[in-house]
């Protein structure tokens, strides 16, 4: 498994660039991918989400879908397309951490 | 990332239950890839977008060779339902309660909120006009999601160098 250096921590990675060990995550880890990702800042609201999606992760050990986003952290899904632009389930499961989300909806 | 974003249209033209679903799972794939999405609703299709008939959509056992019994959790194997037995008043009603249970079961939204779901991620639907005009439908009949009637042409204009999918 490819390892790499993010805000001073090496971390394993997949091919796709999503981290593989949810607990070697940090905030300063976050921060740098949401720069990677085109997100310079993450706000109070981005981290409602991201927050979620990390609780969601460790006790279920996926990736919540959008929907599971949408329903569960009470955010609209056109509030979640403005936060994170261009496939908000997958940026913010790569934000936080976390595989990509399977599942359809 | 490319300047141009990758784009996907779809051509919706069948009303029934079970072949709304495909262009409403595709599309919602394509936006959370971040791909640009555009759909055409045309000819039966339009009864996924119109209010009086969203909700109703079905699914008949009469002539679908893949409806089989064992769907129901029944030992029958490859045996479909007979056909005599699809004609039976009330069969094409319990199927669509039989499928819309299924789906719910496994999370998927209704027609109406999937469609509320695709234009809020930014999916950009349209009626056909040739169809529109045939049955006689008005711009209030029309789901919200519905931006505007456009013609064949105008959809071809829209959709320059999308992948094109006919459903």
């Amino acid at each position: 498994m490819p390892t790499r250096t993010i805000a001073g921590k090496t971390v394993t990675v997949n091919d796709e660039g999503f981290m593989t060990n949810p607990a070697e995550w940090s905030k300063e880890i976050a921060a740098e991918l949401a720069k990677e990702e085109g997100l310079p800042t993450l706000t109070d609201a981005h981290w409602k989400v991201i927050d979620y999606c990390r609780q969601e992760g460790t006790a279920t050990g996926k990736a919540p879908t959008l929907r599971q986003i949408t329903t569960g952290a009470a955010i609209t899904t056109k509030d979640m397309f403005a936060l994170f632009p261009k496939g908000p389930a997958k940026k913010v499961a790569r934000i936080s951490g976390l595989g990509k989300p399977e599942g359809c909806v | 990332m490319a300047d141009t974003n990758r784009r996907i249209a779809f051509i919706c033209s069948k009303g029934d239950l079970d072949m709304a679903y495909p262009a409403l799972i595709m599309g919602w794939a394509a936006l959370g890839n971040g791909i640009d999405v555009t759909m055409f609703f045309t000819f039966w299709g339009l009864d996924l977008v119109t209010k009086k008939r969203v909700d109703r959509l079905e699914i008949a056992p009469v002539a679908n060779t893949s409806f089989k019994m064992s769907m129901m959790g029944l030992p029958t194997g490859n045996l479909g339902i007979p056909n005599i037995m699809g004609i039976i008043p009330g069969m094409t009603a319990f199927a669509s309660w039989f499928m819309k249970t299924k789906m719910k079961g496994l999370g998927v939204p209704p027609v109406r909120e999937y469609l509320q779901m695709l234009s809020d991620g930014g999916a950009k639907m349209y009626g056909c006009k040739m169809t529109v005009d045939m049955f006689g439908i008005k711009k209030e009949d029309f789901l919200p999601c519905i931006e505007s009637v456009v013609t064949a042409g105008d959809f071809m204009d829209m959709t320059e160098g999308s992948q094109i999918i006919f459903i």
